[in-house]
């Protein structure tokens, strides 16, 4: 291995080579190239970082658990939102099955229990129409992720397109699209939900009687469009900003100048670099969604009767919340649960995910 | 003051106006495209008190002359008469009603403010110690309840249980309950603000300098910290206020307080158009001029911000 004798003495001041430099690398030095672990990928970085977190693990653990009772147990469950226990055909209305306390039972399912049916119990009781108040929280709850989701996707959509459509493009196209941004954002949201809310159900009303959109309910509908219409501007405004530096960076020019599109450019270089900034936002957008959809219906202009939302079950408790304050304490409880999750789940997200505290 | 804040605020007055003028057409035109007209009811009239009805509103004429006088209209403070509460006109109810709301409103959000810096300078002085742990836990909790969820909650528990307040807004101390459940989410969110501006100041080095010199730690705190703190919990003030507004329409209504919220919900039930028309304006102007004296008084108190 001692070579160094056969090397031609080097003089300092001449600009010939040094032959060491050029030695065939000994095994040692290749042992040391080795990789040792496997190269982490920015996501797997995060979802590692994600995963010690224990705040936000517990919050998603919550969050896939209320999922999936809200999407299974209405299949299971032996009643249903909209029936009417009380009510059946060619009888008169058994006002016994209106408001029962939790565990307790209508008249004829007394009888079915004396002759030895087993009948499920109305674990939170029923509502003034007699209606199991349980699987109606839980349709309730099923409602609120729903309009979260969707908005959420909504915005997601739009504020990304128009986004990185103004940070790609830069100069008057930015200008021009970013001015219309300023006045939607300066808009007042929930006035012009509100008013829209109040329209739409008239509009919208006769012209979707009869298709499928007439169960979403026209309000559920307008809030849509409104989130549509009015949400996404937040969403572009982060967009554009994480695309216009991402720009600067020299693997975008090295990629223009061997031709790629603009549209390739955005889908291949831009998005994926920007995508921590648009999930943690898109969680967050989730909460506020709901929000927004609870408040609707507790103003009497979110989904359509009899389809229960949380807000409405809280908005129909107030009537009756000397005698049965647990009708509001419920979905109070469901609804602070999901958006608090959402809240510390996004925490979590921007922890793990966010660039700029990484250490 | 030097020219380029001048062209911030003219630019940012412009935007204003605009938006103003947004506002208004978009709540005329589209409360003008509901079918049938705002006369429309159960107990269907014939069609000519209908059309004397219309001719009586000037709603016989074209949408835009309509529209133009019922700008003219606003420049002087006139929203025309309510539909459904015969014999008084909009402005009236908007500021009788107003006068309420703003004395809950604005008490709120001094409460927010005042009580939310404290607690959020608090957290951040004894930061990871157990009161900043405390407070850390009941904002998060907080933040995520909405105001009516909040509302009906205090309703329940100092109302119906312990019986301490009275459910009535118009009853004395009525107002007390109202105030706490729309101050509670802004005062959280402040109290998170502060917190994190203030842990971000006190680790800069003027504040190790201040130390440092033996300057005495409240007067670090007071004089050194806070000011600087405070700037970024100035740009919530404009957002705090609409969210005030939004959250007093439910307050309003769960506590049976006589203001302009609840005004505006029993507009929106009867479907008194021109009601829920001027309400929306009054109140969706009143959130633009809020805005815009919050963005203006932060560049003026951050003269580092850059004003694009």
């Amino acid at each position: 291995m001692n070579k160094t004798d056969e090397m031609p003495k080097k003089n300092p001041l001449s600009f010939q080579l040094n032959l060491k430099d050029f030695e065939k690398a000994t095994d040692e030095e290749k042992a040391q190239q080795v990789r040792m672990s496997e190269s982490i990928t920015f996501f797997k970085d995060g979802m590692r970082r994600l995963r010690k977190n224990k705040i936000a693990m517990t919050c998603l653990a919550i969050l896939i658990l209320i999922t999936l009772i809200v999407t299974f147990v209405p299949m299971i469950y032996p009643y249903t939102y909209e029936q009417q226990l009380g009510v059946t055909q060619g009888k008169r209305i058994d006002k016994t099955y209106n408001n029962l306390k939790p565990f307790e039972y209508g008249e004829t399912e007394l009888e079915r229990i004396a002759n030895g049916e087993k009948i499920f119990p109305h674990i939170f009781g029923t509502d003034s129409a007699g209606r199991d108040y349980a699987i109606r929280v839980i349709y309730g709850a099923r409602i609120s992720l729903l309009v979260g989701f969707f908005a959420a996707i909504i915005v997601l959509i739009i504020g990304v397109v128009y986004g990185s459509i103004a940070g790609y493009f830069g100069g008057k196209t930015d200008l021009f699209l970013m001015r219309i941004v300023d006045i939607i954002y300066a808009l007042p949201d929930m006035l012009i939900i509100i008013l829209l809310s109040v329209v739409l159900k008239q509009v919208l009303g006769p012209k979707i009687d009869g298709t499928s959109f007439a169960k979403i309910g026209t309000d559920m509908i307008s809030i849509f469009i409104v989130f549509a219409l009015l949400y996404w501007v937040g969403m572009a405004r982060l967009v554009r900003g994480q695309i216009l530096s991402i720009k600067q960076n020299e693997y975008i020019l090295a990629a223009k100048s061997v031709g790629s599109s603009p549209w390739r450019i955005i889908k291949k270089h831009l998005l994926p670099n920007s995508m921590s900034v648009i999930i943690i936002s898109t969680a967050l957008q989730i909460p506020s969604a709901i929000f927004t959809e609870s408040y609707l219906s507790f103003l009497g202009l979110g989904v359509s009767i009899p389809m229960p939302s949380l807000g409405s079950l809280a908005s129909d408790a107030l009537t009756g919340i000397y005698s049965y304050p647990y009708r509001l304490i419920i979905p109070a409880i469901a609804i602070w649960l999901i958006v608090l999750s959402f809240n510390l789940l996004g925490d979590g997200l921007r922890d793990a995910f966010d660039p700029k505290l990484k250490k | 003051m030097d020219s380029k804040l001048a062209l911030y605020i003219v630019k940012r007055l412009t935007l204003a106006v605009i938006t103003i003028f947004l506002i208004i057409t978009i709540t005329f035109f589209v409360m003008h495209e509901v079918p049938g007209g705002p006369f429309l009811s159960e107990k269907a009239p014939s069609a000519a008190v209908t059309a004397a009805l219309e001719a009586k509103y000037g709603l016989d004429k074209p949408k835009s002359e309509q529209f133009v006088t019922y700008l003219k209209g606003i420049m002087k403070g006139d929203f025309g008469p309510s539909i459904k509460q015969r014999g008084r006109d909009v402005t009236t109810v908007i500021m009788k009603g107003f006068k309420v709301s703003f004395k809950l409103g604005g008490t709120a959000a001094v409460i927010a403010l005042a009580i939310g810096i404290v607690l959020g300078s608090t957290a951040a002085i004894f930061h990871n110690r157990t009161i900043d742990k405390i407070i850390m836990v009941v904002t998060t909790g907080l933040v995520a309840m909405p105001s009516f969820i909040v509302a009906t909650l205090l309703l329940l528990v100092f109302c119906v249980w312990m019986g301490i307040f009275p459910a009535n807004g118009n009853e004395p101390g009525g107002l007390i309950l109202p105030i706490i459940s729309l101050s509670l989410y802004p005062m959280s969110y402040t109290t998170r603000l502060t917190r994190s501006s203030m842990l971000d100041v006190l680790s800069q080095d003027y504040i190790r300098t201040a130390r440092a010199k033996g300057v005495l730690p409240v007067k670090v705190i007071f004089k050194h910290a806070l000011r600087n703190a405070l700037t970024p919990v100035l740009t919530y003030a404009g957002p705090m206020f609409a969210y005030i507004i939004t959250g007093s329409l439910v307050v309003e209504k769960i506590f049976a307080v006589p203001g302009l919220g609840k005004e505006f919900v029993s507009s929106i039930i009867n479907r008194d158009y021109t009601m829920i028309m001027g309400t929306t304006i009054f109140l969706g102007v009143l959130i633009v001029i809020m805005m815009l004296v919050t963005d203006i008084l932060y560049k003026v108190f951050d003269p580092r911000v850059d004003l694009g």
